[in-house]
C-alpha cells in the first residue's frame, strides 16, 4: 500500500513538471513580460524606461531559460523559469504583482473556503442521497418520470440563477441573514447559511439524477433480488443491500473532490463577499495578476493528483475486493 | 456587401456536416433504426422542435453584411456602412432602432426612473416621462391593456392560420407518401397513435409559432421585456445571445472533435509508449483548474488583442475572433474526457475478431482505424457532442460573468446576467434582464437536456439490452 502511494506520488512529478512548463510557456512566451509590464502601467504611461522599471520592481527582469551573463550555477537559476516558475514545487509562490506574499495569502483565506466547501458537500450529500433513495424507490411510476424530468429542469438552471435568486428572496426580500460579508469566529455562521444553502440547492438536480441512476443499477443486481426473496423488507433491501454497495461510486465521486474544496468556487464567493481561495482567484484574474494566477493553477494541479490518489485509497477501504498493485 | 466572420463560416460548415450526416445515416440500418428510435420518442421530437427553432434563429443571425450606404449611380463609388449587420437585425429592425434613454419595465409607457422636465408654462417638474417609442401610437395610457389584448388577439389568430396551413401541408405529404386517406391519417394524429408522434410535434410548433408571432407583434410597438440601461430593447438582446450561445455550445466541440477523435482511438490501438505519451497529455491538462486555464488563455489573449490592435479591421470581427478562441480553449479543457473515452472502447474493440482478422489479412493499420474501429466508435462522439452542449451554453454564462468570457460587446446570456447584478442591487430593482436571459437559457438548456437523453438512450447499447 505504501510502495503504491509513493509511487502514484512519483508519479505525479512528470504531470506537475508538465503543468509547470505549460504554465511558463502560457505566460512567459506567448506573451513576453514586457506586454505584461504594459498591461500593468496602462496605455498612457507606456515608455521604455518605466517598462524596464516594472519589470526589475517584480523580478522580470531576467532572461527566461539561460542567463548568458551569470556565472556558475547562476547561469540556470538567475532566470524567469528557474525563480518564478520552478519555485512551486517547493510551494515557494512567490509575491504576487502589487507585491503581497501568496504563500501567506493563500494559507489565510483557505479558510473561509473550507468553511463554505465543506458544510456545502456534506449536507449536498444528504439531501441528494435521500431524494436518489427517494426515486429509486417509487421507480417505474410517475414519481420516478417527474422526479427526473424535474432534476433536469433543476439541472438546466445556471448556478448564477440560484444565487441572484437566493440572494434576492433570502436575503432581501425576507431579510433573514445578510446578503453578502464574513467576520471572523461564530459571526461568521449568520454568513455561511445562504452560501451554503443555495449551493445544496444548485446541486440537487445532477446529485439526484446521479444517485439514482447508481441506486437502479444496485437494485437490477442478483443479490438484491435474492434479498427479496429471502423475504427482507423493501426498507432492508434498499439500506442495507442498495445503499450499502452504491456507496462505493459515490464515496470515490466524493472523495476526488475533497482536496480542491480547499480552492473555493470563484462564483459563490465573489457574489457572497467572503475572502476565500475564490474570490482570491476571481480579483487576481480582474486585477491581472499573473503571478496569483499561475500561483492558483500549480495549487490546483496539486490537489487534483492528490484527489486521484485518495480516490483509489478510498476504493480499497470500500471495496475489499480491489487490491492496489 | 456580405461578410463571413470566422463562426459564420464553421457554423454553417456545421450544418453542412449535420445535413450530409443525415443523408448517410438515413442510407445505413445501422444508423437508421437508433435515429428511429429518437423519432418516435415523444420527448424527443418536442425537444428537437425547440432546439431548431433556437438553431433558426441563430443561423439567420449568423448571415452578416454591411449595408450599403448609397445607391453607388454615376461617379459616386457605392459607400458601405463600418456597422456590420445580420438578418435577423433585420427581421427585428425595429426593436434594434426603437432605442429608449434608460431602464424601462416591460410594457411599459414612462421610464422607470424620474427626470426634471420643463412643462410649457416653465415650470420644472420631476416626472416618470413617456418612453420615445414604447406604445408611442397611444394617446391615453389607459388604452394600453385594451391595445395589448387586441394585437395579442390579432397576432394569435395570424399564427394559427399559419399553423394550420403548415398543418394540412405536412398531413397531406405524409398522406401522399403513405399513400393512405388523408382523413384516416388525421384522426390517427389526433388520437396520437401515428408511428411518429406528429400530434406532440405539431402541438409544440403550434406553442413556437403562437410565442414567436405574439412576441414579435407585441415588439413592434413595445418594449415586450422591457429596455436596460442604455434603454435597448432586452427581447431584441435576448435574441441576438441566441447565436453566441449555440456558436460555443457546438463549435466548441467541433473544433476539439479531430484531436480527441485521433488520439483516442491511436492511444487505444497502438499501445505502449503512443498510450504513455498522449495519457500523459491528457493527464496533465485535466489536473489544471478548467476555469484557471481558461482565465489565463483569455487573459494572455486580452494582452495580445491590446499590444496588436490594428490587426482588426472592426469591432465586431474582434469580438468573432475572441468568441472562437474560447471556443477553442473550452474545447482544450473539455475533449480529454471524450479521448479517455474512446481509448478505452478502442482498446476493447483491438482485441474483437473482426479486427483480429483484419491484422491477419494484413490491412494497414490506418484503414483498420477509419474503417474497422471509427464507426464503432461513432455513437460514443455523438453521444458526447449532445451532451456537451447544455454544459457548454451554462459554462458560457459564468465565463462571462467572470470576466472571461465572450467579449463585453457581444450579445450573450452571461453578459446581460453580469449587467443583472447590479441592477439586482439598485432600488428599485430592476428584474426584467435576469428574467429574459433566464427564460431563454432555460429553454434552451432544458431541451438540450431532454434531447440528449432521448439521443444517449437511443444510442447507448447497454441501455438497449436492459430492455
Amino acid at each position: 500500500m505504501i510502495a503504491y502511494i509513493t509511487r502514484r506520488m512519483l508519479y505525479a512529478i512528470p504531470i506537475l513538471l508538465g503543468v509547470n512548463l505549460l504554465t511558463f510557456v502560457l505566460f512567459f512566451v506567448v506573451n513576453s513580460t514586457d506586454d505584461m509590464a504594459r498591461l500593468h502601467l496602462g496605455v498612457k504611461r507606456v515608455n521604455p524606461e518605466a517598462v524596464e522599471v516594472w519589470k526589475q520592481e517584480h523580478g522580470y527582469d531576467k532572461p527566461l531559460l539561460i542567463n548568458a551573463k551569470a556565472e556558475g550555477l547562476e547561469v540556470v537559476t538567475d532566470t524567469i523559469l528557474f525563480t518564478k516558475s520552478l519555485g512551486l514545487f517547493v510551494f515557494d509562490f512567490g509575491r504576487s504583482d502589487n507585491g503581497r506574499d501568496i504563500g501567506y495569502d493563500i494559507r489565510q483565506r483557505m479558510w473561509p473556503s473550507l468553511a463554505i466547501a465543506v458544510p456545502t458537500l456534506l449536507v449536498g450529500l444528504l439531501v441528494n442521497l435521500t431524494f436518489g433513495l427517494l426515486i429509486a424507490f417509487f421507480r417505474h411510476t410517475y414519481i420516478d418520470l417527474w422526479g427526473v424530468i424535474f432534476c433536469v429542469a433543476l439541472m438546466s438552471v445556471s448556478g448564477l440563477f440560484y444565487i441572484v435568486g437566493g440572494q434576492y428572496l433570502i436575503g432581501k426580500l425576507l431579510a433573514v441573514v445578510p446578503i453578502s460579508g464574513y467576520d471572523t469566529g461564530v459571526n461568521a455562521l449568520k454568513f455561511l447559511v445562504l452560501p451554503v444553502i443555495i449551493g445544496v440547492i444548485s446541486g440537487i438536480g445532477a446529485g439526484t439524477r446521479w444517485y439514482r441512476t447508481i441506486f437502479l443499477e444496485e437494485i437490477g443486481r442478483d443479490f438484491v433480488r435474492t434479498a427479496r426473496a429471502k423475504g427482507l423488507t423493501e426498507r432492508l433491501v434498499l439500506f442495507r443491500h442498495v445503499l450499502a454497495n452504491g456507496m462505493i461510486p459515490i464515496i470515490t465521486g466524493v472523495v476526488v473532490v475533497l482536496p480542491t474544496l480547499f480552492m473555493g468556487s470563484l462564483i459563490t464567493e465573489s457574489f457572497f463577499g467572503i475572502p476565500g481561495l475564490g474570490s482570491y482567484t476571481l480579483d487576481a484574474i480582474n486585477s491581472q495578476d499573473f503571478a496569483i494566477v499561475r500561483s492558483m493553477v500549480f495549487l490546483g494541479a496539486v490537489l487534483y493528483i492528490v484527489g486521484l490518489v485518495l480516490t483509489d485509497i478510498a476504493y480499497t477501504i470500500a471495496d475489499p475486493r480491489i487490491r492496489l498493485n | 456587401m456580405p461578410v463571413v466572420f470566422i463562426t459564420d463560416g464553421l457554423l454553417f460548415g456545421l450544418v453542412f456536416m449535420v445535413l450530409a450526416y443525415a443523408i448517410y445515416a438515413s442510407r445505413h440500418p445501422h444508423l437508421r433504426l437508433p435515429w428511429k428510435k429518437v423519432a418516435r420518442s415523444r420527448m424527443g421530437m418536442a425537444t428537437l422542435i425547440i432546439l431548431l427553432a433556437y438553431v433558426f434563429i441563430g443561423l439567420l443571425d449568423s448571415l452578416h453584411f454591411r449595408p450599403q450606404l448609397n445607391s453607388g449611380s454615376g461617379s459616386h463609388p457605392i459607400v458601405y456602412s463600418n456597422e456590420v449587420l445580420s438578418v435577423l437585425d433585420i427581421v427585428l429592425q425595429p426593436m434594434r432602432e426603437h432605442q429608449e434613454k434608460t431602464y424601462s419595465e416591460p410594457f411599459a409607457l414612462h421610464l422607470y426612473s424620474k427626470e426634471t422636465v420643463e412643462s410649457s408654462a416653465g415650470v420644472q417638474q420631476r416626472i416618470y416621462p413617456r418612453l420615445e417609442f414604447g406604445g408611442r401610437h397611444l394617446s391615453d395610457p389607459s388604452q394600453r391593456s385594451d391595445d395589448i389584448i387586441s394585437i395579442m388577439l390579432i397576432a394569435a389568430s395570424k399564427a394559427l392560420f399559419a399553423w394550420l396551413l403548415i398543418v394540412l401541408m405536412v398531413l397531406s405529404l405524409l398522406a401522399i407518401k403513405h399513400e393512405t386517406p388523408l382523413l384516416g391519417l388525421i384522426s390517427k394524429v389526433v388520437r396520437g397513435t401515428s408511428e411518429i408522434p406528429w400530434r406532440i410535434i405539431l402541438l409544440t410548433l403550434s406553442v413556437v409559432i403562437l410565442i414567436g408571432k405574439v412576441s414579435y407583434d407585441l415588439g413592434l410597438s413595445y418594449h415586450v421585456l422591457g429596455t436596460d440601461k442604455v434603454g435597448q430593447d432586452v427581447f431584441y438582446q435576448s435574441f441576438k445571445s441566441v447565436r453566441t450561445g449555440l456558436v460555443i455550445g457546438t463549435l466548441t466541440t467541433l473544433i476539439t472533435l479531430p484531436i480527441a477523435i485521433t488520439l483516442g482511438l491511436m492511444a487505444g490501438y497502438f499501445r505502449g509508449w503512443v498510450d504513455d505519451v498522449i495519457q500523459y497529455v491528457y493527464t496533465t491538462l485535466n489536473s489544471i483548474p478548467g476555469v484557471l486555464l481558461i482565465a489565463s488563455a483569455v487573459l494572455l489573449l486580452q494582452v495580445y488583442m491590446d499590444v496588436h490592435a490594428d490587426d482588426f479591421d472592426t469591432l465586431e470581427e474582434r469580438a468573432d475572433l475572441r468568441m472562437l478562441f474560447l471556443c477553442l480553449i473550452l474545447g482544450v479543457t473539455s475533449w480529454t474526457g471524450l479521448c479517455r473515452l474512446l481509448r478505452g472502447e478502442t482498446l476493447k474493440l483491438r482485441e474483437s475478431d473482426y479486427v483480429q482478422a483484419a491484422t491477419a489479412f494484413g490491412v494497414a493499420n490506418s484503414r483498420i482505424l477509419s474503417r474497422h474501429i471509427l464507426p464503432n466508435v461513432m455513437h460514443m462522439v455523438l453521444i458526447t457532442i449532445v451532451l456537451e452542449f447544455s454544459g457548454l451554453v451554462l459554462a458560457e454564462a459564468v465565463l462571462s460573468y467572470v470576466g472571461i468570457g465572450v467579449d463585453p460587446t457581444t450579445n450573450s446570456w452571461g453578459n446581460m446576467i453580469n449587467s443583472a447584478r447590479l441592477e439586482m442591487a439598485r432600488e428599485p430593482i430592476v428584474w426584467w434582464s435576469l428574467m429574459a436571459a433566464f427564460i431563454f437559457m432555460f429553454t434552451l438548456v432544458l431541451a438540450a437536456n431532454l434531447f440528449s437523453d432521448t439521443v444517449r438512450d437511443a444510442f447507448d447499447p447497454r441501455v438497449q439490452a436492459e430492455r
